[in-house]
């Protein structure tokens, strides 16, 4: 199942300085946390030689904002709102990994019209998610003043059709809070389906408009080929999931995988890329926009009927209370695997809830893609990574 | 003192006019960005925003002026006025009609050529004086990217001043419009010179593709992360200028200048160098950027030998 991927040398990220080049003079150029490219408060220190990136040290933890130690204060029904802020571009999939940990816990069975539901969101929150990264890279290529931001608006545009739509559900546009222990809080409201469907003619549509703007265009194939090369073996011991492991060849995605919500009754085509360099990233997000498409098309028609909520109604915030327990629920966000290990001890908060956003695993492998590369490679990689530092830092 | 009159008023009209189409093409670049990306551009300053550049300049006269404690005060205040200066001046011997010219000079091209090569130096000091890495590194990038630059816009100008047998922009002009445009005849000559010219012209006024020293996803704002106000304004004006003024001079090197059927000769210029300078910002709003190291290899790969060899077939062309 594995493909392995021959990459010329690996860099050792812990390279001391002095190791390098005595008689080099390097510049140490501290990119961000207020950079306009850094996606966030996300900051990296760059030793350069001239403009060749010799050594790079991430720092995380400007946007740390103890979402782990807060929800142990509060209690479960109170938690889905706070990790919607953790993945701020797809908040969907958060609320959807932290209540499932809960159920699986409370071992209530979600019914089958939640969980088709909840495939849908998941999908439509890809496409979302997927078209914010597309603009931020390209503007990372292309500049806030030129090319990249035309990119960015147009996919930005596209975006906003998803968030109407999810607005329609819960009423927020942002940080829905739709998802609850059980099942889902609002039904799908009439003729909903045939709005997501023409939100879907016209993203499909322009998708191929896209790939003319970036993966058909020259200047973004040299910016992106053999940039930032990572191999399938060492995206594996970093925990690299997502885009990030699938541009190395690696076959793998929990949708497929390890089905949950109703993927084990819809197949899902794995998209996959090899390389493991910026331009098969971009492919391997590309693919899974089409991919998404397709799903969200396939099913919105066939949503069983039924309840929405497996579980008793919450009618006070502490009525909910899990048995001693422990367990980890993993799902496929757009990022990769968004991993909840909740320890319960029976009182009405979770005594422990650990999240693993892919984020700060992919953000990891910066050490070992940026040396060698130049300044304008190390942010190009950095967009490529598609971190969200909300997640990553929680 | 007629003489010296008359020199001073073409050169305060074309100044004025070459200030007041730069704020207003930078309205229209915004308007045009704008449309081109399903915006609606400045609407809120008068009708269809076209106070948008007054109301910038008021919003920049009245900004701090800023000065890092650490930056070289007299190299980082001069810096701005020299890019200014440098564009503006370059418009003194654009010949906008056969009698509006600001300085007939007999070696009008070669006064561009060294006032174009001048441009990167107020960048380079900026680079240098601010005493910020981010602006270092857009200094060094546009220093490289100037000097590599100016090999093929000098060689690919030099064929119109070969066919024309003259260095002066206004016989040049005339050359023009007595035989064919330079850009369509002879066409295997022109047209390439033409476009070397101007994918030379982007990497000279920095605009994207080849806008990498001031590449602001990359190095904040370049040259410019540190200025603020008036200085800041300084720059910008100076470059959209020496966009202006570089169409200008491609307009009446390869595309005829003033020369055209039923309407006066300025009408023809200005269009000419407006569809120009339209095109830059397309290019500008349409293209992502280079890398420094690829600018480089494209430049010295491809772009010397091709105007080099075009420079030869110019001389073949006059002498066979």
């Amino acid at each position: 199942m594995l493909q392995t991927l021959q990459v010329e040398r690996r860099v050792d990220p812990h390279l001391s300085i002095d190791r390098y080049d005595p008689e080099a003079e390097l510049l140490l150029l501290h990119m961000g946390p207020q950079h306009p490219a850094t996606h966030g408060v996300f900051r990296m220190d760059l030793y350069l030689d001239g403009e060749i990136v010799v050594k790079a040290v991430p720092y995380v933890g400007y946007l740390h904002r103890s979402v782990e130690k807060l929800c142990e204060k509060l209690t479960y029904s109170q938690v889905t709102p706070i990790v919607d802020k953790n993945d701020y571009v797809s908040p969907m999939t958060n609320e959807q990994a932290i209540n499932m940990a809960f159920e699986k816990l409370l071992g209530i069975e979600v019914p089958r019209r939640a969980r088709w539901m909840r495939l849908v969101f998941a999908e439509l929150q890809r496409i979302a998610s997927h078209l914010l990264w597309l603009g931020t890279f390209a503007m990372d290529l292309g500049g806030a003043l030129g090319g990249g931001s035309t990119v960015f608006i147009h996919s930005f545009r596209e975006r906003e059709m998803i968030m109407d739509l999810f607005e329609e559900i819960s009423g927020a546009r942002f940080h829905y809070n739709t998802h609850t222990i059980g099942g889902n809080r609002h039904d799908i409201p009439a003729g909903w389906a045939g709005r997501v469907k023409h939100a879907l003619d016209v993203i499909g549509a322009r998708i191929g408009e896209y790939e003319a703007m970036s993966l058909h265009n020259r200047i973004f194939v040299q910016r992106t080929r053999g940039v930032g090369v990572i191999d399938s073996s060492l995206a594996l011991e970093l925990g690299l999931t997502g885009p990030m492991l699938r541009a190395c060849g690696v076959d793998h995605d929990l949708r497929r995988d390890a089905p949950f919500h109703a993927y084990d009754e819809v197949p899902v085509n794995v998209a996959v890329a090899h390389g493991g360099d910026c331009l098969a990233r971009a492919e391997v997000r590309f693919a899974e926009l089409r991919e998404s498409v397709r799903l969200v098309r396939a099913t919105i028609d066939s949503i069983p009927e039924g309840s929405i909520n497996g579980g008793k109604p919450i009618k006070l915030p502490n009525s909910i209370k899990i048995p001693a327990g422990q367990t980890y629920v993993g799902i496929e966000t757009p990022r990769g695997e968004l991993g909840t290990y909740v320890i319960a001890d029976g009182s009405a908060n979770p005594y422990r809830l650990k999240i693993r956003p892919p984020s700060l695993h992919a953000l990891s492998a910066l050490p070992y893609m940026l040396p060698g590369g130049t300044v304008s490679d190390a942010l190009a990689i950095l967009g490529s990574v598609d971190p969200i530092m909300g997640e990553a830092d929680r | 003192m007629n003489v010296v009159l008359t020199a001073l008023v073409t050169s305060l009209a074309i100044l004025v006019g070459v200030l007041t189409v730069t704020a207003w093409g930078i309205w229209f670049e915004r308007k045009f960005s704008a449309r081109l990306q399903s915006r609606l551009g400045p609407t809120m300053v008068g009708p269809v925003g076209l106070a948008q550049p007054l109301a910038d300049l008021m919003k920049l006269l009245q900004k701090e002026d800023l000065v890092p404690e650490a930056a070289d005060r007299a190299v980082f205040n001069l810096a701005p006025q020299i890019a200014a200066l440098c564009a503006l001046g370059a418009a003194a011997v654009v010949p906008f009609s056969a009698h509006i010219v600001g300085a007939k000079i007999d070696l009008g091209v070669l006064y561009l050529l060294a006032i174009g090569a001048v441009t990167v130096l107020p960048v380079f000091m900026a680079g240098w004086a601010s005493n910020n890495k981010f602006a270092l590194l857009g200094g060094m990038r546009a220093l490289a990217q100037s000097l590599s630059y100016e090999v093929p816009l000098v060689l690919s100008a030099m064929v119109p001043v070969i066919l024309a047998g003259s260095m002066d922009v206004s016989k040049i002009v005339e050359y023009q419009a007595a035989g064919s445009w330079i850009a369509i005849g002879p066409v295997w000559l022109g047209l390439p010179a033409f476009v070397l010219f101007l994918l030379a012209m982007l990497a000279e006024s920095n605009r994207i593709p080849f806008d990498i020293p001031e590449a602001e996803s990359e190095l904040v704002a370049g040259i410019t992360t540190e200025y603020s106000g008036m200085k800041f304004a300084l720059f910008y004006l100076g470059e959209y200028v020496h966009t202006l003024v570089a169409s200008a001079v491609a307009a009446a090197l390869f595309l005829g200048g003033w020369d055209g059927p039923f309407a006066p000769g300025l009408h023809w210029m200005v269009l000419k160098t407006l569809a120009l300078f339209t095109f830059v910002y397309w290019v500008r709003w349409s293209l992502l950027r280079f890398r420094s190291d690829q600018l480089m290899k494209m430049c010295w790969y491809w772009l010397v030998p091709i105007s080099v060899a075009l420079l030869l077939g110019a001389g073949a062309w006059v002498v066979l």
